[in-house]
């Protein structure tokens, strides 16, 4: 079947067989890897996406029923065309608080934790944590990824600006 | 962990979704999907068609019916949860959403697809025989309902024909202003599935007398049950601790449960655990009354 979704603002057109995951349609028709492929049955969290602005699970999600909504994943995660190695503030609390070691749950992390900002910018550590309860690292820990996420909500409040605005 | 293949239809009226179910026998409805997709990636489920109600309209709302709120089937578990009608009439079901999987399955999950699945550790079907919902279903152009209580039959199994689809749930609003509520599970995990779970919803008139004490445990048997406990319950003078009658009479409902035994968890410890998690969510659905009446 023929299927037309926009991935990050750009319309995605192809000719698939019903069966492909968004998953799949993201990382092998749409060519982005930033979505990572993880038990691809809805456990682990890594493949998670941003569907008309809430975090899911793509792999739970048949390529089908996507049409027509607006998906973005971590390539375009705060929604401005960023160059390679440009971060966006949760990714850059990811990396200065340690909230990564392996990398391969970061993208599910961090837009997890994008959805959780946008409903509420001023979580605490227990809403943290239930946020990212779908989603696993075997590195970290989570302590670290905990601490990114509350440092991120800090900044995105602007509290780490100089009182001055120097 | 891919699918086998199969065909995709997405119709936009309930009458074409019953016509499809009724020419292809292994069909399988998907509203939200958090279920049947790892079960078609596992191959555990190999419809030839797959047919998608997500584009038919009157499947998604909330409707106000006087003396009952009415869920469509496609509603999803995020939307019902941030719902104001849901919180106001349903508080129990609003408590129970809160352990239904994580956010981003929420996201997409529907109350209606998690009461089909019929996962007897699943949230939403233990809220649905607490209360006694009436699930409204549609087959071959003909409408009936089940009564929650009667629509489970065993471990992902219920009354509902291959050729029916559940296109809404009513449940009928507190008759009293005193209402209390109680939700208690425990997992191994955050959000994982319940290795047993209660639920209480407890209506009481302003003198203080309980007047309707629902409770039902789900988890530990083939699927979610009422415990039937006739205890008279006055709260007029305050909530005192709860009776011994009471703890015995929730102990006495848990004996007539066959309780299941797996590699998670013993019989005893899931029996153990489910008359405390009932004597909490009571206590709390109590000590709600008793704030509102003081």
């Amino acid at each position: 079947m023929n299927i037309t979704i926009d991935i990050n603002g750009k319309n995605v057109s192809a000719a698939i067989e019903p069966r492909v995951t968004l998953l799949d349609f993201v990382r092998d028709v749409a060519g982005l890897k930033g979505t990572h492929a993880g038990c691809e049955h809805g456990v682990c969290g890594a493949c998670t996406i941003l569907l008309d602005g809430e975090a899911v699970r793509s792999c739970l999600i048949l390529a089908a029923q996507a049409e027509g909504s607006q998906i973005t994943t971590i390539e375009a995660v705060d929604g401005t065309a960023r160059q390679p190695g440009e971060l966006s503030v949760i990714q850059d609390a990811f990396c200065e608080a340690h909230g990564l070691q392996c990398g391969y749950c970061t993208p599910g992390m961090v837009l997890a934790a994008k959805t959780l900002l946008q409903h509420n910018p001023t979580p605490s550590r227990e809403q943290v944590r239930e946020a990212i309860s779908g989603n696993m690292c075997r590195c970290t820990g989570y302590v670290q990824i905990i601490d990114a996420i509350m440092l991120a909500a800090e900044r995105l409040q602007g509290r780490n600006q100089p009182a001055n605005g120097a | 962990m891919k699918s086998a293949s199969f065909d995709y239809v997405r119709p936009d009226t309930l009458d074409a979704v019953c016509s499809c179910l009724a020419s292809h026998p292994d069909a399988r409805i998907i509203a939200g999907g958090q279920s049947l997709v790892p079960m078609l990636a596992m191959r555990l489920a190999r419809p030839s068609l797959v047919v998608d109600i997500a584009h038919i309209d009157e499947l998604s709302a909330i409707r106000d019916d006087d003396d009952a709120l009415v869920i469509g089937a496609m509603v999803r578990q995020a939307t019902a949860l941030s719902d104001p009608l849901v919180a106001t009439h349903l508080p129990l079901l609003a408590k129970a959403l809160t352990h239904v999987g994580h956010p981003s399955t929420r996201a997409r999950g529907t109350v209606g697809g998690s009461l089909v699945h019929a996962d007897p550790s699943a949230e939403i079907p233990l809220v649905a025989v607490t209360l006694g919902a009436s699930l409204r279903i549609r087959d071959a152009n003909e409408d009936f309902e089940f009564n929650a209580e009667e629509f489970f039959i065993g471990p992902m199994l219920t009354m509902i024909p291959p050729t029916a689809c559940l296109f809404e749930i009513c449940f009928r609003k507190p008759t009293s202003a005193n209402v209390g509520t109680g939700f208690h599970e425990i997992a191994a995990r955050r959000s994982d599935y319940a290795l047993a779970a209660a639920a209480a919803h407890i209506e009481a008139d302003d003198a203080g007398i309980v007047q309707d004490l629902r409770l039902a445990i789900g988890g530990i048997s083939d699927f979610p049950q009422r415990l039937p406990v006739d205890v008279n319950i006055d709260l007029s003078a305050g909530k005192t601790n709860l009776g011994s009658n009471l703890t015995t009479a929730i102990d006495a409902a848990l004996d007539s449960i066959d309780v299941v035994e797996d590699m998670h968890a013993s019989a005893s410890y899931r029996r153990r655990v489910a008359a405390e998690l009932a004597r909490r969510a009571v206590d709390d659905a109590l000590s709600e009354i008793a704030q509102d009446l003081s």
